[in-house]
């Protein structure tokens, strides 16, 4: 049971806004940026998206990533740090297709990025049409500071998980934490239980 | 709450009357070993530091957690030189890894790069003018100035950045803190100059009421 704020009213929502906002997060319409280092700028020319640890371990160059089968979609998003974003817009290659390529039977996944980052996920959370590599937002080529060239898209899980510059996936038996989860951060980070921290 | 470190926050909940929460994330302003205090920018439009800055009073609860993060932060162990560039309220970590730094003992060499919109806006006024052996404070006024301002008068840049920061070749170690349009700019500024990219750490708060 919280104890009450003396004076405290706060701003109401409307009330559709309520039931599609997970707990203690508010709406922003804007798009906050966070990130733990400096945005990485690389040319497309070197840029690879590889799955390692599959029966047959694969890579796609960007154009070959390109001629993927792309799919739209447009889904709410939920940043750790308590902002959510509505209806947000993006284009890329479900992971599905990606991992159907590879052939598999691991449960979890490391992805790994430009700039070092990693973050673990289950695989179950990356299949099944949940999950994408998302190489556009909002009609246009996904901007740098929000992770393009590519970025993971895993709209279910908080933000951190869906890795900006994201390169690859390490599938692995184990689950290990990845760059955040380190640093005391959930697992697995679902908005809806507010699994923030560690022993949420 | 467990001792924190210097560069943490706090997460702070409130709860109305009715059950209706807001909670946001706050960093830490004091040093390791210091009671615990935290640095509120009030944002007009903004939910909880209104309430934080104007109606809170001694007797009130309010939810705390924390400390959290465990990147954003400086141990003496990590060593320098430090530079530290700060965007706004962006200075308030950056204040904490100072005054660590300052009751250690700490020899360190540091260069705060501080960018505030004006001088009224500058937070720990008195405390960067009066700053510790060793620590370099250069301050830069984006909007306004006062007349007899002697220091930087334009958004952090490249150029600034050049004649400010540690040479790459120093191995500093870099915290940049600020919004965002900020952190991109002074971290790819560094990385530019020659920083590793492992040697810059960032921390960036939106416009949406951090």
């Amino acid at each position: 049971m919280s104890p009450i704020s003396r004076g405290f009213h706060g701003r109401r929502r409307e009330a559709a806004d309520s039931a599609r906002l997970p707990p203690g997060q508010y709406l922003t319409h804007d798009f906050p940026v966070l990130s733990a280092g400096p945005t990485p700028h690389n040319a497309l020319a070197k840029w690879t998206f590889s799955i390692e640890g599959g029966r047959e371990p694969k890579s796609w160059t960007w154009p070959e990533f390109q001629a993927l089968p792309a799919e739209t979609v447009t889904v709410d998003i939920h940043c750790v740090t308590r902002w959510s974003k509505f209806d947000t817009s993006w284009r890329g290659v479900s992971l599905d297709v990606l991992l159907d390529a590879v052939g598999y039977d691991h449960p979890y996944a490391l992805a790994f990025c430009d700039g070092g980052y990693t973050t673990n996920l289950p695989v179950a959370d990356l299949t099944g049409g949940k999950a994408w590599v998302a190489f556009s937002y909002d009609g246009g080529p996904l901007p740098a500071e929000h992770g393009g060239p590519a970025r993971l898209l895993v709209p279910h899980l908080y933000f951190w998980k869906s890795a900006k510059w994201v390169r690859g996936l390490r599938l692995r038996d184990v689950d290990k934490p990845g760059f955040w989860e380190t640093y005391g951060y959930n697992m697995y980070g679902d908005p809806w239980r507010e699994q923030r921290y560690a022993g949420d | 709450m467990a001792g924190h470190r210097a560069g943490q926050h706090l997460d702070i909940r409130l709860t109305a009357d009715d059950g209706y929460r807001a909670e946001r994330s706050y960093s830490i302003a004091s040093a390791p070993g210091e009671p615990l205090a935290i640095t509120v920018e009030r944002l007009e439009d903004g939910e909880v530091s209104p309430y934080l800055t104007r109606e809170l009073r001694p007797g009130d609860k309010m939810e705390v957690r924390g400390p959290i993060g465990g990147y954003f932060v400086w141990e003496p162990a990590m060593g320098g030189p430090l530079l530290l560039a700060a965007g706004g309220s962006g200075i308030v970590p950056l204040r904490a890894i100072l005054r660590y730094r300052a009751n250690l003992g700490s020899q360190v060499p540091v260069r705060l790069l501080y960018s505030s919109r004006s001088w009224p806006d500058v937070i720990y006024r008195d405390e960067l003018s009066r700053p510790e052996a060793g620590v370099a404070v250069i301050q830069t006024l984006t909007r306004s100035h006062p007349d007899d301002w002697t220091g930087y008068t334009r958004r952090v840049d490249a150029a600034m950045l050049a004649e400010v920061a540690w040479p790459a070749a120093d191995g500093a170690l870099a915290y940049v803190c600020g919004p965002t349009s900020f952190v991109e700019s002074v971290a790819a500024g560094l990385v530019g100059l020659g920083y590793p990219a492992g040697r810059v750490r960032t921390e960036r708060f939106g416009a949406t009421g951090q």
